[in-house]
C-alpha cells in the first residue's frame, strides 16, 4: 500500500494541460501538408506520390484542376519530399476537425502549360461554399445540445472496420496523461449510455449492420464522429467489395476528425468541438 | 541449404518436378501432383517440419491453374522451404491438411472462401473469411474486380453450435464490445460460471486487404502494409519492404538495418508495457495500468520524435528507411530509454508485489505446451507454453544477426507468464536498442527506388511484437504485385483464446483475451 502510495507521490501530475496550453510537439512531428497553391507550379509530382489520391489532378485542355483533400491524407509527408519549389510544406497542424465532409477538400483551378506545368492560378476556394445563414443554424444547434449536456458528455466508441491505430489514440485519452475525465467526458460500455459515437472505420460490409444498430440504439439527441482519415473516407481502403468507405455512407456524422491516426489531442479537439467547446479552424490554404 | 532434400525428392518417388532457390532465404519444391498432404507429412514427422502457413494463388492466366503453396521451417535451418501444388483451373479442390495440422483450420478454409477452392476431407468446411449471408464470389480470383459492388446485407445467418443442457446458457458478446477493442463475435457456452466452450466468429473488419495490394504500386503498398495492423505497423509494413527488397534483389543500408531494428524493438516495448498494464487492470489492479498509461505515452514521443509518427508510420520505404537521426538525438533517446526502463521495474516489482493480482493470474487460461504445439502456436502466446521460437533468432533479418537474441520461454502456459515473457521481453528490446543506437550512424539510409523486375516471389519474416510476421510477395510489371499473402500471427493465435478460456470463469475471459491480445484487424484483413 505504502509502496503504491509513494510511486504515485514521487509522479506528481502529469496530465498534459491541453487545451489550456498549445500541445507539446516534437519538431519532427508531420502534422497537415499546406499548400501554396499560389506559387504551384506543378501538382503531378505530388499527386502521383500520394498513396491515397488526396492531391489529385483533372486536365482539359488548357486547365488543371487540383483537389487536396485532408479527409484522405495520411500524413506520410511525400507530397512535401517531391516538393522542389518548396510550394509543398509539412507543418505541424494537427486541429483539423470539420463540422462537413466538404469543408476538407481545397480546389484550385490553373491554366496549363503545354509542358504538363502550370502557370496561373485562377481560382482556389474550399470545396463548400460558407454561408453565415448555415454556420449560424449548426451554432445554434451546438449551443442548445450544450446546455442540454451540460458539461458532461458520454463517449461509445465503435470500431467498424479499423486497423486499431485509432483505438490506441482514442484508449489514449483515457491515461493519465490525457484525461479525457477533466472535462467531464467519458467513455462507456453501452450506446444506451451515450451522447455521441466516436467511430472509427473504414465501415466493413460486415460491420454495416452492427453500426446501423448502435446508431439506433443510441438515445436522441446524440452526435456521431468519424475518426481518422478511414473513417472519413475509407482511406487507403476507399470503397471495394468488402468496404463501404467512410462512416456518413452508413450514418449522419457530425464532426470529421482528419489523421493517421489523429493524435490524442486532435480526438480531444475534435471531440470538444462537437459539443461546442472548441472552435473549429478553416484551413482555406489563402494565407498558407 | 536443407542437405534432407535429395533425399526428400528420392522418397516422394518423381512426385517433385522442380526445386529452385531464386534468393538465399528460400527453397521452392514444385510438385507435379497434387499430394500436398503426403509431401508436408513426411517432412514433419521424419524431418522435424513445421507448417508455417498454407495459402493459394490464382495462376489461371499464366499457368491454367490455381497454386497451393505450404511454407515450411526447420529447426537449425534459417531458410524456408515453400511446397508447390497445382489445383485443375476446373472444379479446383484439393485434399486438406486440416485434420493433422489443426493449425491450418481457418486458412485453408479462407483459401476455399477467397478462391473457391474445395477442400476434400476438412473436418469443419464452414465458411470462415467471408460471412454466412455473403453472396457467392470468390473475392481473390483475378476475374473478381477490386470494387465490386455486392448485394446489400441480408441479415445474420450464422449458425452456432448450440448449448444444450439444465443450466447451461448460451452468452454473446459483440461484435460491438463494452470497451474500446476491435470487433468480433464471442458466444460462450456456459454451466453456471465456467465455460464450457467457446466458439469464435471473426472477419467482422475484413476490409479487402490481400485484393487492394494487387492493385497498388509498390512504393504505395507500403501504406497499405502499414494499415494491416495499428499497433504492428512498423513491423508489417517492414516485413513488407523486406519481401519486395528479396524478390528484387534491392540492397539495404546497414544503417537502415539497424535503424530498422531499433524501431522494431521500440513498438515491441510500447505495446508491451501497456499489455502488462491493461493485464493489471482486467483484476483491478488500476493504479498499475495509470503507470503502464504514462510511460507508454513517453514510449510514443519518442517514437514521434525517431519518425514523425506516434505509431511508427511512413518510415520505412523500400530499400531503407526515410528520415535520418543525428547522433545527439540517438544519445537523448538512450537516455530516456533507459530512465523509462527503469520506471517499468518499479511497476514490474509493484505488480509482484501485489498477491491478489498474482492469485487472480496464475494458473488463469492455462494453455498445454502440447496443445499449444498442436495448433503451431506463435509469439507471446507460444513461449509462454513452451515454444521458444522467434524469428529474430532462428531467420535473422535486418540487422539482428549482430545482435545477441534471448527468447524467454515459460512452460506454465498461464496468464501470468505470459505476462511474464512481456516483461522479460521489455528488458531485452532495451538492451537490442541501446547497443544498435550506441553504434556509428555514418552513411547512407536507402538506396533509389528503380524500376522492379516482374515474376519474382519473395517470403518475409519478422517477429512482430504478437509473434510471427509472413508476407509473402509475387511481383507484376510496372512496379505492381501480382499477389501478396499476409500472415499476422493472430491468425495463428485465435484457437489458442479458444482453448485456454475453457474451464475458467467468464469474468476471467477479458484478462484472458488480453493476455494474448490479438489484433482482429491483422486476423481479418
Amino acid at each position: 500500500m505504502f509502496k503504491i502510495l509513494g510511486q504515485s507521490f514521487r509522479n506528481g501530475v502529469v496530465t498534459n494541460p491541453y487545451p489550456a496550453v498549445p500541445a507539446g510537439l516534437s519538431e519532427n512531428f508531420r502534422g497537415r501538408p499546406a499548400f501554396d497553391f499560389k506559387r504551384w507550379h506543378d501538382a503531378r509530382p505530388a499527386a502521383s506520390v500520394c498513396p491515397t489520391g488526396a492531391i489529385s489532378i483533372q486536365d482539359s485542355a488548357s486547365t488543371r484542376r487540383v483537389e487536396v483533400d485532408y479527409g484522405l491524407c495520411v500524413f506520410c509527408g511525400l507530397c512535401a519530399d517531391v516538393s522542389t519549389d518548396g510550394a509543398v510544406r509539412i507543418t505541424q497542424d494537427f486541429e483539423l476537425a470539420a463540422f462537413e465532409r466538404r469543408d476538407l477538400i481545397t480546389v484550385a483551378n490553373y491554366e496549363l502549360n503545354s509542358d504538363g506545368s502550370h502557370e496561373r492560378m485562377t481560382s482556389v476556394a474550399l470545396g463548400s461554399v460558407r454561408s453565415d445563414a448555415v454556420e449560424h443554424v449548426g451554432q445554434k444547434l451546438r449551443d442548445k445540445l450544450r446546455s442540454l449536456l451540460g458539461r458532461s458528455l458520454a463517449i461509445r466508441e465503435v470500431d467498424a472496420g479499423s486497423c486499431n491505430g485509432c483505438e490506441i489514440e482514442i484508449t489514449a485519452l483515457n491515461n493519465s496523461i490525457h484525461d479525457i475525465e477533466r472535462f467531464g467526458i467519458h467513455f462507456v460500455a453501452s450506446p444506451r449510455h451515450a451522447d455521441m459515437l466516436l467511430v472509427t472505420g473504414p465501415v466493413t460490409r460486415n460491420m454495416e449492420l452492427a453500426l446501423k444498430k448502435t446508431y439506433d440504439a443510441t438515445p436522441d439527441p446524440k452526435l456521431v464522429v468519424a475518426v481518422g482519415t478511414c473513417g472519413i473516407s475509407g482511406g487507403i481502403f476507399g470503397r471495394n467489395y468488402a468496404s463501404l468507405g467512410g462512416v456518413d455512407q452508413v450514418v449522419p456524422v457530425d464532426v470529421f476528425i482528419p489523421g493517421c491516426p489523429p493524435r490524442p489531442e486532435a480526438l480531444l479537439h475534435g471531440i470538444l468541438a462537437a459539443v461546442g467547446r472548441a472552435d473549429v479552424k478553416t484551413w482555406s490554404n489563402y494565407d498558407d | 541449404m536443407f542437405p534432407f532434400l535429395d533425399e526428400f525428392r528420392a522418397r516422394l518417388d518423381g512426385q517433385v518436378e522442380s526445386v529452385t532457390h531464386p534468393n538465399g532465404t528460400e527453397v521452392y519444391v514444385q510438385l507435379r501432383g497434387a499430394d500436398l498432404q503426403g509431401a508436408v507429412s513426411t517432412l514433419k514427422n521424419d524431418y522435424s517440419g513445421r507448417v508455417v502457413t498454407i495459402f493459394a494463388e490464382d495462376r489461371r492466366a499464366a499457368e491454367n491453374c490455381f497454386l497451393i503453396h505450404c511454407v515450411m521451417d526447420f529447426p537449425g535451418y534459417p531458410e524456408f522451404l515453400i511446397l508447390s501444388s497445382r489445383v485443375a483451373a476446373e472444379d479446383p479442390h484439393f485434399r486438406s491438411l486440416s485434420a493433422e495440422f489443426p493449425a491450418l483450420n481457418w486458412q485453408e478454409r479462407e483459401m476455399q472462401d477467397w478462391f473457391g477452392i474445395k477442400l476434400d476431407g476438412h473436418p469443419n468446411p464452414r465458411r470462415v473469411a467471408l460471412h454466412d449471408n455473403w453472396p457467392a464470389v470468390n473475392p481473390l480470383r483475378k476475374d473478381f474486380s477490386v470494387d465490386t459492388i455486392l448485394p446489400p446485407f441480408e441479415g445474420e445467418r450464422h449458425i452456432y453450435r448450440p448449448a444444450v443442457g439444465e443450466g447451461v446458457f448460451q452468452v454473446p458478446v459483440g461484435p460491438v464490445h463494452a470497451g474500446i477493442i476491435e470487433p468480433g463475435h464471442f458466444s460462450f457456452a456456459v454451466a453456471g460460471e465456467p465455460i464450457l466452450y467457446l466458439q469464435l466468429r471473426m472477419f467482422y473488419t475484413h476490409k479487402g486487404t490481400e485484393k487492394l495490394f494487387e492493385g497498388l504500386p509498390i512504393p504505395k503498398a507500403v501504406f497499405l502494409a502499414e494499415s494491416i495492423s495499428g499497433d504492428s505497423s512498423f513491423s508489417h509494413g517492414t516485413a513488407f519492404c523486406q519481401a519486395v527488397e528479396r524478390a528484387c534483389e534491392i540492397e539495404v543500408p546497414t544503417l537502415a538495418l539497424r535503424m530498422r531494428c531499433v524501431l522494431l524493438e521500440m513498438e515491441r516495448i510500447y505495446n508491451h508495457i501497456a499489455d502488462v498494464g491493461a493485464i493489471a487492470t482486467d483484476v483491478g489492479f488500476v493504479i498499475a495500468n495509470s503507470h503502464a498509461g504514462r510511460l507508454r505515452e513517453r514510449m510514443l514521443a519518442i517514437n514521434e520524435q525517431m519518425t514523425g509518427n506516434r505509431l511508427l508510420r511512413g518510415m520505412v520505404c523500400i530499400g531503407g528507411v526515410r528520415r535520418k537521426w543525428h547522433a545527439s538525438q540517438a544519445t537523448l533517446w538512450s537516455k530516456s530509454i533507459r530512465e523509462i526502463e527503469a520506471e517499468f521495474r518499479l511497476l514490474v516489482s509493484l505488480i509482484h508485489s501485489s498477491d491478489s493480482t498474482r492469485d487472480r493470474l496464475e494458473t488463469t487460461g492455462f494453455l498445454s505446451p502440447d496443445k499449444a504445439q498442436d495448433l503451431g502456436i506463435v509469439g507471446v502466446g507460444g513461449r509462454a507454453s513452451g515454444i521458444a521460437r522467434d524469428v529474430r533468432r532462428d531467420h535473422p533479418y535486418a540487422a539482428y544477426s549482430q545482435f545477441e537474441i534471448k527468447v524467454p520461454c515459460y512452460e506454465a502456459g498461464d496468464v501470468w507468464h505470459r505476462m511474464q515473457v512481456r516483461i522479460d521481453e521489455v528488458y531485452e528490446s532495451v538492451r537490442i536498442i541501446l547497443e544498435a543506437l550506441g553504434d556509428e550512424n555514418h552513411g547512407e539510409i536507402n538506396s533509389p527506388l528503380r524500376e522492379l523486375p516482374a515474376g519474382r516471389c519473395a517470403l518475409a519474416a519478422v517477429e512482430g511484437w504478437r509473434g510471427e510476421i509472413i508476407h509473402w510477395i509475387r511481383t507484376g510489371p510496372n512496379n505492381s504485385l501480382e499477389r501478396c499473402k499476409i500472415k499476422d500471427p493472430s491468425l495463428n493465435n485465435w484457437p489458442a483464446v479458444v482453448e485456454a478460456v475453457q474451464g475458467n470463469i467468464i469474468a476471467d475471459f477479458p484478462v484472458i483475451n488480453k493476455s494474448f491480445n490479438l489484433s482482429y484487424s491483422g486476423t481479418d484483413r
